[in-house]
């Protein structure tokens, strides 16, 4: 038998020189400049409390973008994580009025971010329907009911123990949130890059068909995908609803663009296949700055999702542009 | 010769960043002739083709046309030049019907400028109709076979009015008789004085139908002339560099115990009354004309489609099959006829493909360990003699050949006791071919039982212990010995009687 000694090295490049060449590192060299641009700019940036209240414009909207983007790999999109959490605040709302504590109130706003998404989980991996086209319907249902339940009105009244998930600080500037926003980061990086179940995601994202015969359970995988998208929706919902205060039903309103658009700046691929956690968290800092340094600018916030998204078509324009230069 | 040189492409090259993929090639091709372009995978022969139509530029040589200097910047200008590509995986429109796939981007015109439907359609029928096709051309393109589907393109590339016409693999998915059937359509062609460039890895076939010769190896020209004045040797050793004999593997015929029963397999539409037994070191052939349910069946035996009815036991013990996790799990793999879209994960490393079924053995407590996984992929990659520049290539920058031995490899990790090959070296060159049949005769000699599926009589004659036939979702004979013949297995296939 033809038994060759044929050697086959394991890389042709170190991890090192692909980690240099990749998006994230691009991002990064953007994060900075940013940060720069935004000393400069103004007297105030440069200052520890200023900063930590920055973390605020994008720690909720990063919990929910960890979950996406491993939702997004696989090929899948859930466009009702922000009225999942308009029903999510309503609920712990109502039993707030109902004089519950907060240990039942988190369990009720992650209770029906788990249900939310396995709702949808159901209708996408169930039923075999487009998930862009179920989310589409649910976030009109979601938010519909919480429309229903509050009118024109809002709950308030939220036990003094609840503030701590959006108010309380750890210690001097690090803040609960930033505490939830770096263990979901670690624990949503281990499970998409050093875990089967993520390269089981990678692999339905780039060709399901081909996961399916290779003994993939890919329907399993998704439905927990969709699991988590809405437990981090409920996680979500709890530090905003804390840090405001109140829940009115419009709560969150539009969230979830500002989530894809996160996850698509970190460098996911909207088709699915590709992206990484590392490449969310940066695109996370790198929105949370601009929209901190044009805030202390006083340029309003309707400026502010104008140059946001003239960001996102930028930075994912770049790269295209510049190989097509070079060719 | 005295037919004229329609076509000439003189020391034309193409640079890939890192690869020469054709080196100062040669290729002449003439008006009623049928030109063979013969290379392994990997030669350069789709390279040359994407050049002819327009779709690459080359770096560096001459396309002369009717002996004049010609370019093509783009695909429309060599279908306005009358160059025509019949390609092996052809690109139609599942939704239009088979008259608007035939005229796509150059369909009849009223003289307000709109398609003019009742034109089409007439003229789709008097092609299809010369082609012997008898579909009615409004049909959706989704409700018909593969087979007729690629009717349809070769329709279309006859639409145009095409002066050359390029063939790359399409008898590959065709069953014998439509192949029959294109051999004559080939011909007509020929009559009409088209010139024709015909790619294919079948000997017989280019023997057949074939006029010249021209071979590539490696990207370079290496030789042409008259089919006449050579024979399949010659040509092989052209090819490959060097002489292969085209036998397969001498194997001893293990009496192993029954590892797999299939009872009374059943499918609504698909197949019915499946009944076999399976036995260790054994290799069972599966024949059948395309569309005989032999890939739908492996597909319920793999747990992708359900059986209506029907019990499979492994090792004695009933086992049920609803996913490929089952079947797996179970010890039967299968290796699909459709690597790209089926078979492996172009975008992901060799080495995470090879892995992605036996990630429970590499891993520790669900979490990778990647030098596990490289471990892995390297003891079957390496045993399987896989042509790589590194395990953390893409897969899809592979060969076709290549391609199949990932797939292969991925499979012979998770230890299977049964792996079913649906056509295991349809559409890779030749070299790979030897070496996939090579590799299928070590595994039998270890034990493990191993289903082939095949329309190629040469291979199903050359590999099987025992050869089941199929014909429209039954088994109509089962062949072994002396009654195993190139006769009998098409009489069974095709339902001919036993009396000529």
């Amino acid at each position: 038998m033809s038994i060759s000694e044929r050697h086959i090295p394991d890389r042709l490049k170190s991890p090192l020189e692909t980690r240099l060449k990749s998006w994230e590192s691009l991002l990064l060299l953007v994060a900075v400049a940013i940060f720069v641009l935004n000393s400069f700019a103004s007297p105030y940036f440069l200052n520890a409390w200023n900063l930590s209240d920055a973390t605020f414009n994008f720690t909720e909207k990063a919990m929910i973008a960890f979950a996406m983007a491993l939702l997004i790999v696989s090929g899948e999109i859930d466009l009702s994580v922000a009225a999942i959490i308009a029903l999510a605040s309503t609920a712990m709302g109502a039993a707030a009025q109902v004089g519950m504590g907060p240990v039942p109130l988190t369990l009720i706003g992650l209770g029906v971010g788990l249900a939310c998404g396995a709702f949808n989980g159901a209708l996408v991996t169930g039923l075999g329907l487009p998930s862009i086209v179920v989310t589409i319907g649910t976030m009109s249902l979601f938010r519909g009911i919480s429309y229903i339940v509050l009118g024109d009105g809002a709950y308030g009244g939220y036990p003094a123990g609840f503030a701590v998930f959006g108010q309380g600080y750890v210690w001097w500037v690090i803040t609960w949130e930033m505490v939830f926003f770096t263990v979901l980061a670690v624990g949503f990086g281990v499970l998409l890059h050093k875990t089967n179940f993520g390269r089981a995601v990678y692999a339905i994202g780039n060709n399901p068909t081909a996961a399916m015969f290779s003994g993939i359970r890919v329907g399993r995988v998704k439905f927990i995908l969709f699991l988590l998208t809405g437990l981090m929706s409920g996680v979500a919902a709890i530090c905003l609803t804390s840090r405001l205060g109140s829940t009115r039903p419009s709560i969150a309103f539009g969230m979830e663009l500002e989530v894809v658009t996160m996850v698509v700046l970190g460098g996911v691929s909207i088709l699915g296949g590709s992206g990484t956690i590392p490449g969310v968290v940066i695109a996370a800092f790198v929105m949370g700055l601009v929209t901190f340094g044009l805030g202390l600018l006083n340029v309003p916030g309707i400026v502010m999702s104008i140059l946001i998204g003239c960001l996102l078509i930028g930075v994912i324009a770049l790269p295209r542009l510049w190989s097509k230069w070079r060719a | 010769m005295s037919d004229p040189e329609i076509l000439a492409l003189e020391g034309v090259s193409k640079l890939f960043p890192g690869v020469r993929a054709l080196s100062d090639v040669t290729l002449r091709l003439f008006a009623g002739q049928v030109t063979a372009l013969i290379g392994e995978n990997g030669a350069g022969k789709s390279t040359l083709v994407k050049i002819l139509t327009g779709i690459y530029q080359p770096d560096g040589g001459r396309i002369l046309l009717d002996g004049a200097e010609v370019h093509f910047p783009t695909a429309q200008h060599a279908a306005a030049a009358g160059i025509t590509a019949i390609h092996q995986e052809t690109v139609l429109f599942d939704d239009l019907s088979v008259a608007e796939n035939i005229f796509l981007g150059h369909a009849p015109r009223t003289r307000f400028g709109l398609i003019d439907t009742a034109a089409m359609m007439e003229r789709s029928g008097a092609i299809l109709r010369d082609i012997g096709a008898t579909f009615d051309p409004g049909l959706k393109l989704h409700d018909l076979g593969i087979a007729k589907k690629h009717l349809v393109a070769i329709a279309r590339a006859l639409s145009v009015d095409a002066r050359v016409v390029v063939m790359d693999e399409p008898t590959a998915a065709l069953s014998h008789k439509e192949i029959t059937e294109l051999y004559d359509l080939v011909d007509q062609l020929k009559a009409q004085g088209k010139a024709i460039l015909f790619i294919s890895h079948k000997f017989d076939e280019i023997f057949r139908i074939a006029d010249r010769y021209t071979v590539f190896r490696d990207g370079q020209f290496v030789g042409e002339g008259a089919m006449d004045d050579v024979d399949q040797g010659a040509l092989v050793q052209m090819m490959v560099g060097r002489p292969v004999d085209q036998i397969f593997p001498k194997r001893e015929r293990l009496a192993g115990t029954e590892v797999l029963r299939v009872a009374g397999y059943d499918h609504p539409t698909e197949f019915a009354d499946i009944n076999f037994a399976l036995h260790r070191g054994e290799i069972l052939g599966f024949y059948g004309l395309v569309g005989a349910g032999r890939s739908e069946f492996m597909q319920a035996l793999f747990g992708i489609t359900k059986p209506s009815k029907g019990a499979v036991r492994i090792d004695g013990k009933v086992r049920v099959l609803r996913s490929p996790a089952e079947a797996v799990a179970a010890g039967i793999v299968y290796v699909p006829e459709d690597r790209g879209a089926q078979g492996t994960i172009r975008a992901l490393p060799i080495f995470q493909n090879v892995t992605l079924p036996s990630l429970h053995v590499t891993s520790h407590n669900g979490f990778l360990r990647l030098a596990e996984e490289f471990r892995l992929a390297r003891q079957y990659t390496e045993r399987l003699d896989l042509r790589a520049a590194s395990l953390d290539q893409a897969v899809g920058n592979l060969s076709g050949g290549n391609q199949q031995k990932v797939v292969i490899a991925k499979w012979l990790a998770t230890r299977p006791k049964v792996i079913i090959l649906d056509e295991p070296t349809k559409g890779i060159d030749i070299g790979s071919k030897a070496a996939v049949h090579e590799f299928m005769a070590e595994l039998a000699a270890e034990g493990l039982a191993v289903i082939m599926v095949s329309s190629e009589i040469p291979e199903i004659l050359g590999m099987s212990d025992r050869v089941i036939v199929m014909r429209e979702g039954r088994i109509v004979a089962e062949l072994d010995g002396d009654g195993l013949t190139p006769e009998t297995l098409v009489r069974h296939a095709a339902g001919i009687g036993e009396d000529p």
